[in-house]
């Protein structure tokens, strides 16, 4: 059985339209009213990138939408990106105090996204590039948040900047790896437009390492930035894994993304190995593209879920199946996947999880998608910078601050410096690193966009690796932590 | 139950509720649809020689989301004919025996004056108001405020009135004036029966940024148009609590200005009025808003054990006094209840940058503020040494009972500035030191 696109086109554009539907004009404003404008406001402390909420929510509740853009776009350049990717449930909008009073935040992001949609609709330039140069050039390696956040930043701050991308558009994730209903790539490529716009040359198609070395960049370039992200989807380590109708999430979702989406081929009996919110994006999307069935199977119960609950009940509503306490052991099929076998899975003695050879399963699936959480960049990033040191997980050690790495002039940030996070956490240590950058380059103490609490609030990570966000909701920040594994 | 029907100078109505003299208040078919849904009066639009109107009229101060914060208007007074008018307010009072049903009346001459009140007797009215307030366009004419900023000329009409009056006249006063109270007296030396007020504020509510016209727009031009609404509610009871403390007026107060509610009306009272009037309300939601008024303030009543609005009536009058009678001794401190505390610090930045800077950031740590909350989050600490009371925290608090103002027993006799200048004088005190 081969797979095969499973709507029309019509569908396609009906299943996967926005989630969250844009405001109209007085609803924004409506909206906007009832936040309290708080003062030293938490939801800009939950913000990785310190955006001034309250602000920009005052300008659009005076009719002020571009002005709420450039309040925005100024603190995250990927202000519209993160509008519709971030979980703001657990950033600004778990922050918010009217929680404490309503029971119901401001919709924060649905604000950002009505903001940051005025301009991009009526092409309006909120960002500027200083006319007088630094002469400084920086090269970034990787177009995705980190790197187009760094790009921009710098490209503020008077310096020239190229960006190495090697894919056909920049964006990273937010083009290319984004649950369609969230996020058309139409938003993130506005924002690569826009930042091009500062004067950014962004040089796709181009692979650093091959096309040009980590050298040639030192020797071209006063300081690089890598923010190359994550690698290829974890392997199952079964047989049958390079049969036809066995695909990464990421490749699936990128499918999604650049082809029309009537076009998209999808199984009659989906299974998605991992509960992850990529595994969430590629059950939820299966659906949505005509599978009858789209499961996902995960080794651990729900209360293990690395997907935030917001996720999990979007594919419940969907329609998804959940088979909790089942791994695969075995991939069915000879020309094509035609199944899995799945193995029952207990916590045994010593802690570990073990899988029952005595209760397997057959269940029928004609694609199998895995989403297990994706590789580090180690090996690749040690072949362009020798000196590089990584962490024991495989990430890019670096100050958490100022991004600096082991080797002089090299920067990092984004998820391989974190280990994958989200897309405000990328676009903070990118413009925290273009900031340092800034500073060493020619001695000044930039820190102009970035903001701190009156009571010296810590900035570095609050608790465990990879976390960017100085302050973060302690009731929710569990299942935010539960992410960054991305099983 | 309360009782609500009230005698105001005469004129009996089932509740104190009326609708004042406006645009609610023009025709025949709007008293009938008042009285259906329950007012107790209706004061007709104001009555004279018919005039000609602008096209637009009315504007608005909108704040934030919710719309006619305040309003204005430039429409004057009635552009029907007196006769008409006359005829239809006979068919109501033979309609509505049991309602009260006032015309306003505004002419200029001593005998129209006097045409125009017996025409006001011999249509069946059960009084008269005389409009002395209007701020706009008749006043260019001589009539209106220009008659109500003058209490010379007030008493002279109020004469003439009285001169031929059968029925009650009520004298209806401008705000736009220094002290309210000259207008009063003024139309109590002349005999009126009772006064009303506030009619509409002078103003203008916007101004186009684009155009540079403000609203309403009259072909490229705008005026000065009356001010009403919610807005001007603060304005009107302090007026209304003027007279009705004033020995030197002494008769019946009918209380206008942003009623909206049952509660504002019961202010009204509270204040000194005994009868009330209403018309921007009417003018946004429609003449349904009597029902919520009259049993709004029948369970009020109930629950105070009022069995009559002269039970209510001027129970706060006395309670406003001149400021040198004050107790300078007297102190409240601000609290937060930290249980109801969202963390907003609305608070702190108002009493630091707005006020006396009494109260802190804090760390948050002991507090153990809510669900929801940030670590790190300072949170508001009072510094009740330091706090003088003045209340804008609490006032900014979005949220309810979260921050009260407290009374400290600072077992000081009480003291004000009168009895201070006193005893300073007679060298029995020591002057209060400077607050630097």
């Amino acid at each position: 059985m081969t797979l095969q696109p499973r709507i029309d086109a019509k569908q396609a554009a009906q299943n996967m339209g926005d989630v969250a539907p844009p405001y109209k004009a007085q609803e924004a404003r409506i909206e906007a009213t009832r936040c309290l404008y708080c003062f030293d406001a938490p939801c800009i402390h939950s913000c990785p990138t310190g955006i001034d909420v309250p602000g920009f929510i005052k300008q659009i509740a005076e009719g002020r939408d571009a002005a709420a853009a450039r309040t925005i776009l100024e603190a995250n350049p990927l202000g519209a990106s993160c509008a519709r990717v971030c979980p703001t449930e657990v950033l600004c909008e778990g922050a918010c105090v009217l929680l404490d009073r309503d029971q119901r935040p401001i919709e924060i992001g649905r604000l950002q996204r009505h903001a940051t949609d005025y301009v991009f609709a009526h092409d309006i330039e909120v960002l500027s590039a200083p006319t007088h140069k630094s002469g400084h050039k920086v090269a970034c390696v990787g177009g995705g948040p980190a790197g187009l956040a760094c790009a921009t930043e710098l490209a503020r701050l008077g310096h020239d900047v190229t960006v190495f991308e090697q894919q056909q558009e920049a964006g990273g994730l937010n083009t290319y790896g984004v649950a369609y209903y969230k996020m058309p790539p139409k938003i993130s490529l506005d924002e690569v437009r826009m930042i091009e716009g500062l004067g950014v040359e962004i040089r796709t198609g181009v692979s650093v390492g091959s096309d040009i070395s980590g050298k040639e960049l030192l020797e071209q370039f006063a300081a690089v930035f890598v923010g190359v992200g994550l690698g290829r989807t974890y392997s199952l380590g079964l047989e049958g894994e390079d049969l036809p109708g066995v695909v990464e999430a990421l490749d699936f979702i990128k499918e999604i993304r650049t082809k029309p989406l009537h076009e998209v081929a999808v199984g009659r009996r989906v299974a998605v190995i991992g509960c992850g919110n990529t595994a969430i994006d590629a059950v939820t999307q299966s659906k949505r593209l005509g599978a009858e069935v789209a499961a996902i199977i995960y080794r651990r119960g729900p209360e293990a879920m690395p997907a935030y609950e917001f996720e999990y009940d979007l594919a419940k509503r969907d329609g998804a199946e959940f088979l909790f306490h089942r791994q695969p052991v075995a991939i069915l099929g000879d020309a094509a996947v035609t199944g899995l076998r799945l193995g029952s899975t207990a916590v045994g003695s010593d802690g570990r999880l073990q899988v029952d050879a005595q209760s397997v399963v057959d269940m029928p699936f004609d694609m199998v998608i895995k989403a297990l959480g994706q590789e580090r960049m180690q090996e690749n990033l040690q072949r362009v910078f020798p000196d590089l040191q990584f962490t024991k997980s495989g990430e890019i050690e670096r100050d958490f601050s100022t991004g600096a790495t082991s080797v002089p002039r090299v920067f990092a940030g984004g998820d391989a410096a974190n280990g994958g996070s989200e897309v405000v956490d990328a676009v903070a240590e990118g413009k925290r690193a273009a900031q340092s950058i800034h500073a060493e380059l020619t001695g000044a103490t930039s820190g102009a966009h970035v903001q701190e609490s009156r009571l010296g609030v810590p900035t570095g990570p609050a608790t465990g690796a990879g976390i960017n966000c100085p302050v973060r909701v302690p009731a929710l920040e569990a299942d935010y932590h539960k992410k960054q594994g991305g099983e | 139950m309360a009782d609500l029907r009230i005698d105001f100078a005469g004129i009996r109505s089932p509740n104190p509720f009326w609708v004042a003299s406006g645009p609610p208040a023009n025709t025949a078919y709007q008293a009938h649809r008042a009285f259906e849904a329950g007012w107790g009066g209706v004061v007709w639009k104001t009555i004279g020689d018919p005039i000609v109107n602008v096209s637009s009229r009315y504007s608005a101060m909108d704040l934030g989301a919710e719309r006619m914060a305040g309003f204005n208007n430039i429409e004057l007074i009635s552009d029907r004919s007196i006769e008409t008018n006359f005829r239809e307010i006979k068919e109501v009072k033979e309609r509505w025996p049991e309602h009260a049903v006032i015309a306003s009346l505004m002419t200029d001459t001593q005998q129209n004056w006097h045409d125009i009140m017996k025409m006001s007797v011999d249509s069946g009215a059960d009084g008269v108001e005389l409009n002395f307030g209007c701020p706009h366009g008749m006043c260019e004419r001589g009539m209106g405020s220009a008659v109500g900023q003058n209490p010379d000329v007030i008493e002279t009409i109020v004469g003439w009135v009285m001169e031929v009056a059968e029925i009650p006249v009520i004298v209806k006063l401008t705000p736009n004036i220094t002290d309210v109270t000259r207008s009063a007296r003024a139309a109590k030396r002349a005999g009126a029966d009772a006064i009303s007020l506030i009619n509409t504020i002078n103003s203008i509510t916007q101004v186009n940024l684009d155009t540079f016209v403000p609203e309403p727009f009259v072909d490229g031009s705008s005026t000065h148009g009356g001010y009403c609404g919610p807005a001007v509610k603060p304005i009107a009871l302090n007026m209304v609590q003027c007279c009705a403390a004033d020995s030197e007026v002494g008769i019946p107060i009918s209380g206008i200005g942003g009623i909206s509610t049952w509660r504002d009306g019961a202010e009204f009272l509270a204040l000194g009025a005994t009868s009330l009037q209403v018309c921007t309300a009417i003018m946004h939601h429609g003449f349904r808003i009597v029902a919520d008024m009259i049993s709004g303030l029948s369970d009020y009543m109930d629950s105070k054990d009022f069995r009559t609005i002269g039970d209510l009536a001027g129970r706060a009058t006395a309670n406003v006094t001149n400021w040198e009678v004050l107790n300078l001794h007297y102190q409240r401190v601000a609290r937060i209840d930290y249980d109801k505390c969202i963390g907003c610090n609305l608070c702190y930045v108002a009493c630091e940058d707005g006020a006396h800077q009494c109260i802190d950031l804090v760390d948050p740590a002991g507090y153990g503020l809510g669900p929801g909350r940030v670590p790190y989050k300072p949170v508001p600490e009072v510094r009740e040494v330091d706090c003088v009371g003045c209340n804008l925290c609490s006032l900014v608090c979005p949220v309810d009972d979260c921050i009260t103002m407290t009374t400290i027993d600072n077992k000081r006799e009480p003291l004000n500035w009168k009895t201070y200048q006193e005893k300073l004088s007679n060298g029995d005190m020591d002057p209060i030191p400077a607050h630097d």
